[in-house]
């Protein structure tokens, strides 16, 4: 007597489906089938080029459940996420499509790598602690067979954040919604903070939040690397080529007031490849703009935004490319091995690199004082004029300082509220986003990925619930906004 | 506890000497007079039969076992697991003494599991030599600690990097860090000297600050015997 262990979740009913699901083993797709003889046939047929011998191996490939646009550190951790939750080994194939893939202008490798729990949303704030719970047991979540264990080189020497006057009671509000998530971060008075860090000037500082725990930076790089090594190991494809097209197919339904409502549903996606007019129809079921600062550019070819303004046709998505610079100085005086990141009343920044007295460093700059996200030049005047003044006044150290190098880094910036959007497009029914986050991206990327899986996979946020970023906050204009963007 | 240590005290004279009375060490102290014709008594026959001899020794042995198992943990340094591995149920008496020194070398202990140790509110000295799973984000979870902790090492471990050793800087009342043999520091010269000025108040252990220095071009050997000539 052979006692079969069915597989969780199969007890039920052999015949029951989930969303997500393909019936394994033997599945008679006849009309797929049919179709491809077609083909094969009208192609051995004199008259038309022989396809069948063509070689298509860095095509991607005809069909897959999920397209996820965007290789950075969002896209991979949705396509980690997929895999790591779908109900059978196997069961979704995700492509992941990246336009470059030595990433030299993607976010995610040019990021100063912070994480911290000092935010105002409790949304943000849970986000950030289940990032930080994973990136201690990273080496248990992305764990490859035969392959060295990941070193991400986290420093966890916490943030301080520094208030002036007319913002401290509003980081003293935030401190307590942070400590209420389980957020580990104490207060401080300019005098605590002279004793704790004696080369800091307190001059103009009301208070001070600093994160004890779960708090600190680390390689982005590596995250990246180790997400890409488990990601494909776990069986999903990659791509490199540019998302040109989307062809989609259109419904008109009545909602339950009587008002005609479009819905879309995109069914291919045409993938370019590198450097060739040549494309691959993708077929596919779901697609997840995960394109960080080139996010618009996706969401306009799905026809998001096409309408007249003010509607939800019309509503575009808000997330555009913002230029941020980071600064590399050496000080041979400056602060010790215990300074965290210091985040200055006048969103200046800086943080230790090493052990050789070498800081990074920067600043927001005010709207008025964008830079053209055109290219990633520096601008070296920036430091002079706008950060350097800031820095040396919070830490009087730093009037010597000698500037080793610099480099720049877009920002997926969301004019709307700087913060994420996640979860599907009300209109264009398969497109799930996973971008906007403004800076922090980097460091919630784990639970956003986890977050966008469980929508795709179950249909709702099931851990963290993240329905107000959804995108309908843009045609409602409920704005979330989020106080502590550095 | 008068009597035990009244005990204890009785119970060294007889027990250098020879082996004397077998009544109540516990108890209050008999009369002299008494004593010394019971002791007389009992000694002829103790003198003049093995198996009275014997008898007596197993029942002094009794004694001195029941007043040991009351004043086990008393002048004791460290409460050792025995040759099982299980510490002794008596432990479980002192629940609200505080716990002064936590020795866990060699021990699993990780970052969940450091959740017991750091509600031990005076705890002044720990030891996590050679600990595996202790890494940075472990030392990390170390400020609780900072009221009380004055000695802390962490020689050996293979997780810790200097990065760990940055959020040390919150236990100001640390008098002895011992960072010998870490093999995860990058550069242990220069970041012994760094934690030295972080922590200005406290003995920081294991690095000779000399490591990783080359050695300058050899000088002219001197001839000490005789004064060089001007």
């Amino acid at each position: 007597m052979i006692r079969r262990v069915l597989p969780h979740g199969m007890g039920r009913g052999l015949l029951t489906r989930r969303p997500g699901t393909r019936r394994g083993g033997f599945s008679l797709d006849w009309d797929g089938k049919v179709s491809e003889i077609k083909k094969k046939i009208k192609s051995i047929l004199p008259g038309r080029s022989c396809d069948l011998l063509q070689d298509t191996s860095h095509l991607p490939p005809e069909h897959s459940d999920v397209v996820i646009v965007g290789g950075g550190v969002l896209g991979l951790s949705v396509a980690y996420w997929l895999k790591k939750l779908e109900s059978r080994r196997g069961a979704i194939r995700v492509l992941v499509v990246e336009r470059d893939h030595t990433y030299s202008q993607a976010s995610t490798g040019l990021s100063v790598g912070g994480i911290c729990q000092q935010f105002s949303l409790p949304e943000n704030i849970q986000l950030s602690l289940f990032s930080a719970s994973f990136l201690r047991n990273i080496n248990e979540y992305l764990a490859v067979v035969d392959a060295p264990p990941l070193d991400l080189r986290f420093n966890p020497s916490g943030y301080l954040l520094l208030a002036s006057e007319k913002d401290a009671a509003a980081m003293e509000s935030d401190v307590k919604v942070q400590r209420q998530e389980g957020a580990k971060v104490s207060l401080m008075s300019p005098d605590q903070l002279r004793n704790k860090f004696p080369w800091i000037n307190t001059e103009g500082v009301a208070l001070a939040s600093y994160g004890m725990e779960d708090e600190g930076w680390f390689d982005p790089w590596c995250l990246l690397q180790g997400l890409r090594r488990k990601v494909q190991s776990l069986g999903v494809l990659f791509c490199q080529g540019e998302v040109t097209r989307f062809v989609s197919s259109s419904q008109r339904m009545l909602t339950t007031d009587d008002k005609a409502v479009v819905l879309k549903r995109i069914h291919e996606v045409h993938v370019k490849m590198d450097r060739s007019l040549e494309y691959q129809p993708v077929e596919c079921a779901i697609v997840i703009n995960a394109a960080g600062a080139w996010s618009a550019q996706i969401a306009a070819l799905a026809g998001i935004g096409e309408g007249p303004p003010g509607t939800l046709q019309g509503t575009k998505l808000p997330v555009e490319p913002r230029k941020r610079y980071v600064y590399v100085w050496h000080c041979p005086q400056g602060p010790g091995l215990e300074t965290p990141l210091v985040a200055d009343t006048s969103g200046a920044y800086f943080r230790r690199e090493g052990l050789g007295s070498n800081y990074l460093g920067g600043r927001s700059p005010t709207e008025q004082e964008e830079p053209d996200p055109a290219n990633l030049e520096v601008d070296h005047d920036f430091f002079q004029d706008k950060v350097w003044p800031h820095l040396a006044l919070r830490v009087p150290a730093f009037e010597t300082l000698k500037v080793q190098s610099a480099w720049a880094g877009y920002y997926d910036y969301n004019t709307f509220d700087q913060n994420g959007v996640v979860g599907p497009h009300p209109l264009v029914v398969n497109m799930y986003f996973a971008t906007g986050f403004s800076g922090h991206g980097l460091q919630q990327a784990p639970g956003v990925g986890r977050a966008v899986a469980e929508m795709v996979l179950k249909g709702r946020f099931q851990t963290i619930d993240l329905s107000p970023f959804l995108f309908t906050r843009f045609y409602l204009g409920e704005k979330i906004q989020e106080n502590n963007i550095i | 506890m008068a009597a035990p240590w009244a005990s204890l005290r009785l119970v060294a004279p007889v027990w250098n000497g020879r082996i004397r009375g077998i009544h109540r060490l516990g108890g209050a102290v008999a009369p002299e007079g008494n004593q010394k014709k019971k002791r007389t008594i009992l000694q002829f026959l103790t003198n003049y039969f093995y198996d009275v001899e014997a008898l007596r020794d197993y029942l002094l042995q009794r004694e001195m076992y029941k007043v040991h198992e009351k004043n086990r943990f008393r002048d004791k340094e460290w409460i050792r697991p025995d040759k099982y591995g299980h510490f002794s149920q008596e432990f479980w008496n002192f629940c609200e003494v505080p716990v002064e020194a936590v020795d866990a070398s060699d021990c699993d202990i990780n970052y969940e599991g450091l959740d017991n140790l750091l509600r031990l509110k005076e705890l002044q000295s720990l030891s996590l030599q050679r600990c595996s799973h202790v890494d940075d984000w472990c030392l990390s979870r170390l400020y609780p600690l900072a009221d009380s902790l004055q000695e802390l090492s962490l020689a050996g471990c293979p997780r810790v990097s200097e990065r760990g050793l940055a959020c040390l800087h919150h236990l100001q009342n640390l008098r002895r860090l011992d960072i010998s043999d870490l093999p995860a520091v990058s550069n242990p010269g220069l970041t012994q000297i760094l934690v030295e000025e972080m922590l200005p108040n406290c003995e920081v252990v294991g690095v000779d600050w000399a490591e990783g220095l080359k050695s300058g071009p050899e000088e002219q050997p001197q001839d000490t015997a005789s004064p060089v000539p001007a």
